[in-house]
């Protein structure tokens, strides 16, 4: 069986690296770099010998009701490639960048951690044990937003600190409710169970859509990611962006509102609500910013409105485009971190109006950003397109014309935010004593490779290649509560 | 930055009797961990405690000659190591990760229960090692008054 995997190679990285490193960092960038190139080769193979199939594990080989046990099906699966795709090419692109910073350690250990975190959340059954990789998760991200040691990123990872708790608070507490009505800590147990318990439902639902709603930064929620995704080290940022958000809250969200609670109507009204107050209101906030990490940060509490808005109509085209847009997202929004990233390390600063026109002393910089603004904009062909433009038309089949109008108007503000991004970084008549030889070449891989992907993963919706890969996460998701006789049926 | 002296010598002697006590009470609890209330967390936590007063009492310099650092790093690490090994050593044996693989013995003996006893141990050992580090860590820590911003 794959999946303890997941967990283990982290986990054993993790502390190899802390007890072999020494001074120099070779040894930890090579036990890291080898560990998350095994996940990423294990995640595809795991991604494309299911077959829509659903596989439980038991831990430590007991029975499900007295045993934590792991779930591999589409959804876990989906979001464990993203996972281990994402982390990967943050890793490669962290070689050179986190040198600029320190030669610690310390830095990939953490880093390890917090895939090892990530990978639980998405394939644990069980949702205590969920609660605690997600602390090792949000522990580990914590430490790595302050990673640079200055005062402003002590106070983006204090407040980050503090929200966080405040959330796993009600998390825990929601925790606590649902063993009091459920006697029952199993994902499928609970489902089975709480749907009987309206009054209980209720309650535990709004308990956890705050608690991961904070986790995923929905829009009233949102006070702690732009101060922390800003301040973080650039692969750390797009770690953050890219996929925690989607891994400790919209996965959660999902897992928890479809599989568990069979996708309660009031809980949906709020997430389109939400999902459409995210997209607009974010938006105008990016456009303000002139600090580029700060814009980026604003534009995933857009992006993750766009998900959630579709998750929100839930209907099998809406429920394809969020998880078409969760690739998506992830891809593109890593590699505009990496461009940030590396503009920074060019020529020290985020701030857009003490840039311009860097095109001529950062091709690969530029055009991979080009691509990634083109693609987060949603201009065809690039994958964003494809992902906003099953959202708008899901919500026009489901007689939402109201949210498809806000979702053309975000999209529209999305480009115009990018557009402000390129006009100031890589336009302009400032010339720069810079080149791109100070950017080390596991950065330019990183950033080409994922621009590659926005190019190409486009496919992804021919027929032929979605009814293979991206059908089974939608059935897993659309059929909701089917999760309980897989779960309980495949022991 | 001044260095600090510790405590009065009636804290001192007090400590250097009772520290042993604490030690022997958190190992107690650590090697009964799967008879009686407590465990490896448990502890773990008493044995750090224990560093920790030895470290209020008689200051940081003596805790750098009295105690390895850099071993006690290395414990914490192979201690978490072994207990993945031990997860993993359960897959290859019985199919599960941390499945027991060892005889479970007579129920209430010392040496009974399977690989619980070498878990308990090891997350002892990472506890109390890891509990008293991060004190450590955060007396070494210096705040730069006025920084960047």
């Amino acid at each position: 069986m794959i999946l303890p995997y997941f967990i283990i190679i982290p986990l054993l990285a993790a502390f190899l690296i802390t007890l072999f490193s020494r001074e120099k960092d070779y040894w930890s960038i090579t036990v890291s770099t080898i560990a998350s190139a095994t996940m990423l080769v294990l995640s595809i193979v795991c991604f494309i010998t299911l077959k829509g199939e659903t596989f439980i594990y038991n831990l430590s080989g007991w029975k499900i009701p007295f045993t934590i046990c792991l779930v591999r099906d589409s959804l876990s699966c989906f979001m464990i490639v993203i996972i281990q795709l994402i982390s990967f090419t943050s890793l490669l692109f962290s070689v050179n960048y986190i040198r600029h910073i320190s030669s610690s350690w310390k830095y990939y250990s953490l880093f390890m951690f917090l895939v090892a975190g990530m990978n639980g959340v998405v394939s644990t059954g069980d949702i205590f044990n969920l609660f605690v990789f997600m602390e090792i998760a949000l522990f580990a991200a914590y430490a790595l937003v302050s990673y640079g040691g200055k005062a402003f990123e002590f106070e983006a990872a204090f407040k980050y600190a503090v929200i966080g708790s405040i959330s796993s608070t009600l998390i825990l507490v929601g925790i606590g409710i649902t063993y009091s009505a459920t006697s029952s800590l199993t994902l499928a147990h609970i489902a089975q169970v709480l749907p009987q318990k309206p009054d209980i439902l209720v309650w535990v639902g709004v308990l956890f859509l705050v608690g991961f709603g904070i986790k995923a930064a929905i829009m009233p929620f949102h006070a702690w990611l732009p101060d922390a995704h800003s301040s973080a080290p650039a692969p750390i940022s797009s770690m953050l962006s890219g996929v925690l958000i989607k891994a400790l809250g919209i996965y959660v969200l999902i897992r928890l509102f479809f599989n568990v609670f069979g996708a309660p109507p009031v809980f949906m009204n709020i997430f389109m609500v939400l999902g459409a107050a995210s997209i607009i209101i974010a938006s105008f906030l990016a456009i303000g910013q002139w600090d580029m990490k700060r814009l980026l940060a604003y534009s995933s509490i857009s992006q993750i409105g766009f998900i959630l808005l579709a998750l929100g109509i839930s209907t099998k085209l809406a429920i394809l485009g969020a998880v078409f847009h969760i690739f998506n997202h992830a891809i593109f929004k890593s590699l505009l971190f990496y461009n940030a990233g590396s503009i920074e390390m060019a020529i020290g600063t985020r701030d857009l109006r003490e840039m311009g026109n860097l095109k001529s002393v950062l091709p690969v910089t530029y055009s991979t950003s080009l691509i990634g603004t083109l693609s987060v904009s949603g201009l065809p062909p690039f994958n964003g397109f494809f992902s906003k433009l099953i959202i708008i038309v899901a919500c026009v089949q489901a007689g939402y014309i109201t949210y498809a109008t806000i979702a053309i108007i975000g999209s529209l503000l999305t480009l115009a935010y990018f557009l402000k991004v390129q006009r100031y970084a890589f336009h302009g008549d400032k010339l720069f004593d810079v080149s791109e030889k100070s950017i080390g070449g596991g950065m330019k891989f990183a950033m080409l490779f994922l621009a590659l992907l926005c190019v190409v993963t486009g496919v992804l919706l021919i027929p032929a290649l979605r009814q293979s890969m991206l059908d089974p996460i939608v059935d897993t998701i659309f059929n909701k509560t089917e999760y309980i006789k897989l779960v309980l049926g495949s022991l | 930055m001044k260095s600090q002296e510790g405590m009065t010598i009636i804290v001192k002697t007090v400590t250097r009797i009772s520290v042993w006590l604490i030690f022997v009470y958190g190992i107690y609890i650590i090697f009964h961990g799967h008879l009686t209330p407590g465990g490896g967390f448990g502890g773990g936590v008493i044995i750090a405690l224990g560093f920790l007063n030895v470290f209020l009492a008689y200051g940081k310099e003596y805790i750098k000659k009295w105690l390895n650092i850099g071993l006690l790093h290395d414990l914490e690490a192979t201690s978490a190591i072994l207990f993945v090994g031990i997860g993993i050593i359960g897959i290859a044996m019985t199919g599960g990760f941390l499945a027991n693989f060892l005889s479970k013995g007579t129920l209430f003996r010392l040496f009974s229960a399977g690989t619980i006893p070498l878990l308990n141990i090891l997350i002892g050992a990472k506890v109390g090692v890891a509990l008293f580090l991060v004190v450590w860590s955060l007396s070494l820590f210096h705040i730069d008054e006025g920084g960047e911003q």
